[in-house]
């Protein structure tokens, strides 16, 4: 359920370009509101943050609450410093984390 | 312990508010239906003078906005007063068939250069369980001011999207989404 990642970069940016990034993770997003049949409470298990690194910068720090859809979707932008890799950290309530690298080719 | 902004007028072109949050509330939201704090404020007579009347985003005069939201903005704002709209811009679409999945895009015109730039985007639903949705952190090597996603809605509400630029200027925006199916699960 949790863990498959999926990324997508353009495939030969320009130095300099600005490029779109979409990064999405299958998460069940569960809100901590919800109920199973017998009445209990179905505790709350969210990706928190998404933590994008480029070398030594973190290009995108992002927070997410209860109120994301289910298996996590951004779109950020970065303007490209030149050939590298990027990294994608997940984190989830539940103290799992899901690294993703995805490497970044220039034209 | 929270304390109940007081609204007092110092002139027909200065509406001022003690809590900058409340003020983008009732500059966003309309007072339609009165929270806690429009009632405290009451005496207060609404301005007549249509340039103090400032042109907002269409104001959703029907709706409520939970105690988590007022908390939530102004956990972000603090004291400053928000600028609305331009350039920030966040889209979503009027009619969302299924509150579990709708598009949000929030981006701002913003050269993201060393001196100039945007800090974080802020995500917010007025009548969710819970009001901060998401917040994102970016730097001037972004590039760009704008991010996308999917959100959930539990209801019909306005969604707000909150700008922080680098010279501590707020920008502030809001839409309307009317709700088929809620998300957040039952309740």
């Amino acid at each position: 359920m949790t863990g498959t990642t999926r990324i997508k970069l353009p495939e030969k940016p320009a130095v300099g370009e600005v490029i779109e990034i979409r990064a999405l993770i299958n998460h069940v997003m569960e809100t901590g509101n919800r109920k199973d049949p017998e009445g209990n409470v179905i505790p709350r298990n969210i990706i928190k943050s998404l933590t994008v690194t480029f070398g030594s910068i973190t290009i995108l720090k992002a927070e997410f609450g209860p109120g994301i859809s289910s298996n996590p979707f951004v779109a950020f932008h970065m303007r490209v410093p030149g050939p590298g890799e990027l990294v994608f950290t997940w984190e989830d309530d539940a103290g799992q984390t899901t690294v993703e690298r995805s490497p970044l080719y220039v034209g | 312990m929270e304390q109940k902004p007081t609204l007092r007028i110092l002139s027909r072109r200065n509406l001022v508010v003690g809590g900058t949050a409340a003020a983008a509330l009732a500059a966003l939201l309309g007072t339609g239906r009165r929270s806690a704090w429009a009632d405290e404020a009451a005496p207060a007579p609404a301005p007549t003078d249509p340039a103090s009347a400032a042109p907002v985003a269409p104001p959703s005069a029907d709706l409520v906005h939970s105690a988590q939201f007022e908390k939530a903005l102004k956990a972000i704002l603090k004291e400053a007063t928000p600028t609305i709209g331009e350039p920030l811009t966040l889209e979503l679409p009027e009619l969302a068939e299924n509150g579990n999945v709708v598009p949000y895009k929030i981006a701002v015109e913003s050269p993201m250069i060393d001196t100039d730039y945007v800090r974080t985007l802020h995500l917010l639903s007025t009548s969710n369980p819970q009001a901060l949705v998401a917040s994102f952190h970016l730097i001037p090597a972004s590039g760009k001011a704008a991010v996308a996603g999917r959100m959930r809605l539990a209801r019909t509400q306005d969604v707000v999207a909150i700008a922080e630029r680098n010279d501590d200027v707020f920008l502030i925006a809001t839409r309307k989404v009317e709700v088929t199916i809620g998300g957040c699960g039952n309740e």
